[in-house]
């Protein structure tokens, strides 16, 4: 027996005249991971800053009582000459919520952040490792619910296998419900029990098997099918994946 | 001679301000802006003049209006605080202009580094340490803030009541240094520690220390310097040298 998270009921985001979300609504059970995925402006980070509270919205948002909500945004425009540490980053943020000194360093042991790179300019970091920082700086605080915003867009494979690694043990271990944004429809079908699909005017929702079938993908995305082809070839090495778990549970 | 006790130590205080504000200001690209941001006080002293009011509380009063504007405008339409400031800063120059006779305008512009009340003194003093004190109550939510809103929102800092308090705490700091340090010496003393220090750090800790170390190290090496050798009318000048000379020397020290 779950218990819900999150409802979302008439769901709409306005820029000026521009409406990017529609009348959305969804449900999100505790322990799930839903993967969000649409084309282009479909609005999949608006819903997330929305979920966050970070942007007006029209429509009900409703975080269960004790949800505490970790945010690992997409991109950052942060100045890469800012005379911040990713220690200063993060201490910033344990100090702001008051946080008992240990966390900081639980997590970045949880991480492998290690006292080099911690002290390490955020401007000299590699793209794996500031999104490590990320995901750390979403952890402070023990959040029981994980924003995922194009968490390894632009990484190398070997750097996005071990964020994905990460985030199996996080939702594993830890019981984390986990909020993810992903172009990478392999990735969704190795990770998630739950998609949710953004697309101008139509959303749908349900477990990938049901989603991710080329009918499904060729409407959402009115592609042509190489989306499906990528997707055919990562299933079969998808096995291992929490979706398939979950089906045998 | 009291008069440059009470002076240096008002102008090491206010180094210490002008220190921790110029390194929030450099993070957020602002930096030019305390010399632009002082102009606000210009249509208040002209109008105190008029009325003959004490031209502090005039200044104060259009300096304070016109950073609420600038809050208002990068508030509401999304323009970036310098092009608000800008805005607002055209405005305020021109009606201050208009306002204000020629010989008090540039008086009013340049405050002097001789003459000071003990009156003047205090108030001086409890405006700076307010300063220092609220930039340290506020620089991890200023930290993450200008390191991304969207995190620092995410994580419960309330962005623009923040954009407010900074820049009313740069307006105070500017006002102070117009007042009794001069236009000149209080940009100086904002803009070139801060600078001074990104060259030798990239660490947030050490570089508002070292920005501190160095607007302190300026104001009492211009101070003696003056004292001592040049004796110029005001230590201004040499203080905005000396630190002009810090920034040359860090760029020796270069982190990268």
């Amino acid at each position: 027996m779950t218990n819900r998270l999150l409802s979302v009921t008439n769901l709409s985001v306005s820029f000026g005249n521009r409406e990017v979300i529609h009348d959305l609504g969804f449900e999100v059970q505790e322990g799930d991971c839903v993967a969000i995925i649409g084309p282009n402006g479909a609005g999949k980070t608006v819903l997330l800053k929305a979920l966050l509270r970070l942007i007006p919205y029209r429509g009900e948002i409703r975080w269960s009582a004790g949800a505490r909500l970790g945010y690992v945004p997409q991109k950052i425009a942060a100045d890469r000459q800012l005379p911040l540490s990713a220690k200063d980053l993060l201490a910033a943020k344990a100090r702001f919520l008051n946080l008992p000194a240990t966390e900081l360093q639980e997590v970045s042991s949880e991480l492998s952040l290690t006292t080099e790179l911690l002290s390490t300019g955020i401007g000299a970091l590699s793209g794996g490792q500031f999104q490590k920082v990320l995901i750390a700086f979403a952890l402070l605080g023990q959040p029981n619910v994980l924003l995922f915003d194009e968490p390894t867009a632009s990484l190398d494979e070997l750097t996005e296998e071990r964020i994905y690694e990460l985030l199996h043990s996080l939702q594993n271990d830890r019981g984390m419900t986990i909020l993810l944004v992903s172009h990478d429809l392999s990735i969704v079908y190795r990770n998630a029990n739950m998609v949710l699909c953004l697309s101008k005017g139509k959303t749908c929702m349900g477990p990938p098997k049901e989603i991710l079938t080329p009918a499904m993908l060729q409407e959402l995305y009115a592609s042509p099918p190489q989306y499906y082809q990528h997707v055919h070839e990562r299933w079969r090495e998808g096995d291992s994946g929490i979706a398939q778990e979950r089906e045998k549970r | 001679m009291r008069d440059q006790g009470l002076l240096l130590v008002l102008a090491l205080f206010f180094s210490l301000a002008a220190g921790l504000v110029g390194c929030i200001a450099l993070m957020r690209r602002m930096l030019l802006a305390g010399d632009v941001i002082s102009h606000l006080a210009l249509p208040g002293l002209g109008l105190a003049f008029a009325f003959k009011v004490n031209p502090l509380m005039g200044g104060a009063a259009t300096l304070f209006l016109g950073t609420f504007l600038v809050w208002q405008l990068q508030k509401k339409t999304g323009l970036a605080t310098e092009a608000a400031i800008g805005v607002v800063f055209a405005a305020a120059l021109a009606i201050g202009a208009a306002v204000t006779p020629r010989e008090d305008l540039a008086q009013s512009l340049f405050g002097q580094l001789e003459r000071i009340s003990p009156a003047g003194f205090l108030l001086g003093l409890a405006a700076v340490l307010f300063v220092i004190v609220s930039i340290f109550l506020l620089r991890d939510q200023l930290s993450l803030s200008i390191f991304s809103t969207d995190l620092a929102a995410a994580t419960g800092v309330r962005i623009a009541r923040l954009d407010l308090y900074f820049l009313l705490l740069f307006s105070l700091t500017v006002l102070v240094g117009l007042r009794f340090m001069g236009a000149l010496l209080a940009s100086a003393l904002i803009i070139v520690p801060s600078a001074t220090a990104r060259q030798l750090t990239n660490k947030l800790s050490r570089f508002f220390l070292l920005a501190v170390v160095a607007g302190l190290l300026s104001v009492t090496a211009g101070f003696l310097l003056n004292a001592l050798v040049f004796k110029l009318s005001t230590a201004g000048p040499m203080i905005a040298i000396l630190s002009a000379v810090l920034f040359s020397l860090s760029l020796l020290g270069r982190a990268r």
